[in-house]
């Protein structure tokens, strides 16, 4: 099964991503800033990437720059959360190589059917 | 604690789902009573105790229950009857009792452990009061067993609220 | 799959008010004015991760209060909006507010709508005014799908030409054609024009583009929902499939050349066109193990640079029980190793393990026992924020100095100081530091200084609590305490026992009863609450030159340095630091008074003697005072001689609570469970010297007044030291 990197410097939120994608049989590797999930990222090849943007020590659209300058994320699915929905973030995760983004609040279900969009 | 249940309802050959309730009896100064043996935690010999001073004469003292501080009452001294000298049958049954506020396990001192029985819920009758030497307080009920009478005991009031306040300390 | 959303809600509390408190300390160190970008920052994330997890976890009206605080922060972030004091002040308001709400949300009670609906209106009267920023947006709840709703058609023709960097956003045209193909009926033409010379080709770029058409009933809306992603980095054309439908929908008006349909095999739903990117991703084998790694989760913005782990307390304590299982253990091994009988050779090797043993079993206790150890920084934290509002109240200025922030003390020691520790804040704020222009007259600058400051000391913690104000009224504690009689007319007691008196139930020094301090709780409740945490308070002072109260704490509930004692057959603790010297008794020193009570002279002191086994109803081997031994201890103030039997070890115990399963037991503050499987009380000095006067008996204390005539305990006993 697809091994998802999820990053949020809130515990409540990893824990809830965490619990539903492994729910739903994933196998999810947690981090709460850029810095770590850099870190994890390079340990071990992750299938997708979810990431929150506004963060301590790295935030997600380096985190997304630097991801993308590695040369096993350069293909590879990272999707925002964010609260912002307006242009302005999504763009610039864009802009970074982000794939696509899902809008905080969101739902577990929101959360599976957007996963499985990504990776089918 | 579960699992002291676990072995304890193994140790006795009890099986769950039993329309009745089921009851571990002991006899002390020639009566059986009997307690609710879900809240049986462990039957073990009498062993030392560590006294606790200015406390009532029933209260023996406190032991070491894998850790835990646990209080032992005699059971006799509680009821009114003569003393009796402990014995190699004297045990102390390990008993959760539950009072308004909270759970906590203390243990009783009887003269020795008799039986397991089924006791369906309709065959209890209310405590008559009928001046037995053991107050109305501390009994549920009475059943009759192979003809012979089991008073069914509340533990949960074994130690009185002002036992447990530590009020009004008789010395 | 459902998810029980409610079994996050304790760590979304848990973050969200640690949130609070990194926001409102922040807030405080923040100059107005000149706004540290980083501290707006963090200020700005606490925020959006409130409102964040609020938003997730359906507490609406939490996360609709935080938008608008965030919307005012992300202003300030952006420069849009300068830091002004209205600003601050606003926003601890709004913080506190938020607090309120969060703790009316997890305990189930009702948020209370007026003062929400009074500070979210004056955050967007701030918003609105100032117009610095930008008017307070409508929040995008819902993303994107907010569009009307289209007539449905028989479907769309979708013109789809990637830019050469789509790819590199990690976007797979098939995944948007497996998308569209679950709407209906899709057909797929590639058009391969663009495709350079094999050896030109950059595997990294898309050259492809296609022909869609979809066969539908789903409205535009969808359909481009399917595109949204990559919306910018495509050319993108969606026409309604019936001439007669809607009229052209055209995302992306590029102008770029009309895609010259390239007769070629169709493709039909998600069987996948030749992508090159498939080429170019590189396999990585994954290590399954490596894939177990579990993430800790750091704690946001608290502090100490380490990561850090979220546990609840139950398992510490877990923990704690079960290595303190292994403490008696290893003593009762160590006790069985000793009085083995068995060759040189094995016992030697045996008590060399045992040894190894209990150092590690020392070790292992100690760094479990640190688990639960904070950094005082914890208590300390609030009170930037309460000396400013005090201050502000009372119209005096005062500076809060901070130090030994990382000094450690158990969580429950630490959360019981808390408030002893406001009310010795709010002391020296209100009676200790004088007004502005009082310490101008007195040659003083007139901002005070209220220092706290934490340090170890051996197994105890020390708080320190000073200002620089005027220090006690030796004089009108003395009339006080000669006015409420609890010094004789001609007494002269020492300086020392009249500031002491202010720890005294019911005595208050101030003139008014202020409402800062004055009412309720006095120093007696605060020197009591620290007595019951196993602590001691005490108070220096010099005239115009200031106060310091010193507490001084054990660093942990669960752990106490005894001295073993015997009466008879029973064995107790006595904790160390109640301990002043033990002592064989010289006949000679010992006074009867009154043919009641018994005291010794001990050097210049008189000292009422208690003897344990009177007080406990034991039987003791020793009734003579000369057969036994007298260890001087000190509770509440007062020494007692205590004679028992004979003295064991000194020994280090794990405290076990009686009330678990008993309750509490006067004259003793726990048990412990010795070597060799056995309990032990642990003695409570100050309780048991209660304890003794009350049985008394011929052996009740000199000062003793009657006990109608003293009903209060602790005064008489205050009053006989």
């Amino acid at each position: 099964m697809a091994k998802i990197l999820a990053v949020d410097d809130s515990a409540s939120m990893r824990q809830m991503v965490t619990f539903t994608l492994k729910g739903a049989g994933y196998e999810v590797v947690e981090a709460s800033d850029g810095l770590e999930a850099l870190q994890k990222a390079k340990t071990g090849k992750v299938d997708l990437v979810l990431t929150d943007v506004n963060m301590p020590n790295m935030d997600g659209i380096t985190l997304i720059k630097e991801l993308r300058a590695l040369p096993n994320y350069k293909f590879t699915p990272i999707l925002t959360l964010t609260t912002e929905s307006g242009a302005g973030k999504k763009g610039e995760g864009r802009a970074a190589g982000a794939t696509g983004w899902l809008v905080k609040p969101f739902s577990p279900e929101k959360l599976l059917a957007t996963i499985k969009k990504v990776l089918g | 604690m579960n699992t002291a249940e676990n072995i304890m309802s193994h140790e006795l050959g009890l099986s769950s789902g039993n329309e009745n309730d089921q009851f571990l009896t002991f006899i002390m100064a020639g009566e059986e009573y009997g307690v609710d043996i879900l809240r049986v935690q462990e039957i073990r010999g009498w062993d030392n105790v560590t006294p606790i001073p200015n406390t009532p004469e029933y209260i023996k003292g406190v032991i070491n229950l894998r850790g835990s501080i646990v209080p032992i009452i005699d059971l006799r001294e509680r009821f009114g009857l003569a003393r009796n000298e402990y014995g190699p049958t004297t045990v102390v049954i390990v008993v959760k009792v539950i009072d308004e506020e909270r759970e906590r396990v203390m243990g009783i001192v009887v003269d020795a452990v008799s039986d397991v029985y089924n006791v369906a819920e309709d065959d209890m009758k209310p405590p008559p009061d009928f001046g037995s030497v053991v107050s109305v307080d501390f009994v549920k009920g009475l059943t009759t067993v192979d003809e012979k009478m089991v008073i069914i005991l509340d533990i949960d009031h074994m130690m009185t609220k002002d036992d447990l306040a530590g009020i009004a300390q008789n010395q | 799959m459902t998810v029980d959303m409610s079994q996050f809600y304790q760590t979304f509390f848990e973050e969200s008010f640690e949130g609070l408190d990194t926001m409102e300390s922040s807030l405080l160190n923040l100059d107005v004015g000149a706004a540290d970008e980083e501290t707006i920052n963090t200020i700005f994330r606490a925020a959006h991760s409130i409102k964040g997890g609020a938003g997730t976890f359906g507490f609406k009206a939490v996360s609709d209060f935080t938008h608008v605080m965030e919307t005012l922060l992300d202003e300030i972030r952006d420069g849009k909006r300068l830091v002004t004091q209205e600003t601050v002040d606003l926003l601890l308001q709004s913080v506190d507010c938020l607090r309120d709400m969060l703790t009316a949300v997890q305990n189930e009670d009702e948020i209370d709508q007026a003062t929400v609906a009074a500070v979210q209106g004056n955050l967007e009267k701030l918003l609105n005014d100032a117009s610095a920023g930008t008017p307070v947006e409508q929040r995008d709840d819902t993303g994107d799908e907010a569009a009307t709703p289209e007539p449905a058609g028989e479907g769309w023709r979708i013109h789809f030409a990637p830019y050469e960097d789509l790819i590199k956003t990690g976007n797979d045209p098939v995944r948007m054609f497996r998308e569209l193909a679950e709407l209906g009926e899709l057909e797929a033409r590639l058009d391969d024009s663009q495709l350079p010379a094999f050896g030109e080709m950059d595997p990294e770029v898309c050259y492809l583009r296609w022909d869609l058409v979809l066969k539908t009933d789903a409205p535009l809306s969808v359909v481009e929902e399917v595109f949204e992603w990559v919306d910018g980095v495509c050319e993108l054309r969606i026409e309604p499939l019936s001439s007669t439908g809607a009229e052209a929908a055209t995302q992306e008006a590029d102008a770029g050349s009309p895609a010259a349909p390239v007769p070629e095999a169709p493709v039909t739903n998600a069987s996948a066109p030749a992508m090159p990117q498939r080429q170019a991703e590189p396999v990585v084998a994954e290590n399954p193990t490596e894939a177990k790694a579990v993430t800790p989760k750091k704690k946001p913005a608290s502090g100490g640079e380490h990561g850090s782990i979220r546990v609840s307390i139950d398992k510490v304590d877990a923990l704690i029980n079960l290595v303190g299982e292994l403490v008696i253990t290893q003593s009762m091994l160590g006790q069985i190793g000793d009085e083995l009988d068995m060759d040189l050779d094995k016992l030697e090797k045996l008590r060399d393990g045992l040894g190894q043993l209990e150092r590690n079993t020392r070790e292992l206790q100690e760094s479990v026992m640190r688990i639960r150890m904070l950094p005082i920084s914890f208590a300390f934290q609030r009170f930037p924020r309460m000396v400013r509002d005090t201050a502000k109240k009372l119209n005096k200025e005062i500076e809060l100095k901070l130090s030994g922030e990382q000094t450690e003390l158990d969580k429950t020691v630490m959360e019981k100081i808390g408030d002893p520790l406001v009310h010795l804040v709010r002391n020296s704020i209100d009676h200790g530091v004088e007004a502005p222009e009082v310490r101008e007259q007195a040659g003083k600058p007139r901002v005070g200084t209220v220092h706290l400051n934490a340090y170890h000391q051996g197994g105890n913690i020390v708080i320190e609590i000073s200002d620089d104000g005027a220090g006690l009224n030796r004089d009108k504690i003395l009339q006080k305490a000669r006015e409420k009689g609890l010094v004789g007319e001609d007494e002269v007691p020492s300086d020392e026992r009249i500031y002491d008196m202010i720890f005294d139930p019911g005595f208050s020094t101030a003139d008014t009863i202020s409402d800062v301090s004055g009412r309720g709780v006095g120093m007696d409740v605060v020197k009591r609450n620290i007595r019951e945490l196993g602590g001691s308070i005490e108070v220096s002072t010099e005239a115009g030159k200031g106060s310091t109260f010193t507490i001084r704490l054990p660093l942990t509930l669960a752990i106490l340095d005894g001295q073993l004692i015997r009466v008879g057959g029973d064995t107790f603790i006595v904790p160390l630091v109640s301990i002043i010297e033990s002592l064989q008794a010289d006949p000679a020193q010992i006074n009867g008074l009154a043919g009641q009570a018994e005291l010794y002279k001990l050097r210049e002191d008189y000292i009422p003697i208690v003897r344990l086994y009177e007080v406990f109803g034991l039987k003791p081997k020793a009734t003579r005072l000369e057969d036994g031994l007298l260890v001087v201890v000190e509770g509440d103030g007062q020494k007692v001689g205590l004679f028992v039997d004979d003295l064991l070890g000194q020994q280090q115990v794990v405290i076990k609570s009686l009330e678990t399963n008993f309750r509490k037991v006067d004259g003793v503050s726990g048990a412990t469970i010795l070597g060799d499987g056995t309990v032990a009380l642990i003695l409570d000095i100050s309780s048991l010297i209660q304890v003794s006067k009350r049985i008394g008996r011929k052996h009740r204390l000199p000062d003793e007044p009657t006990p109608e005539a003293g009903p209060d305990g602790d005064a008489a006993t205050e009053q006989a030291a």
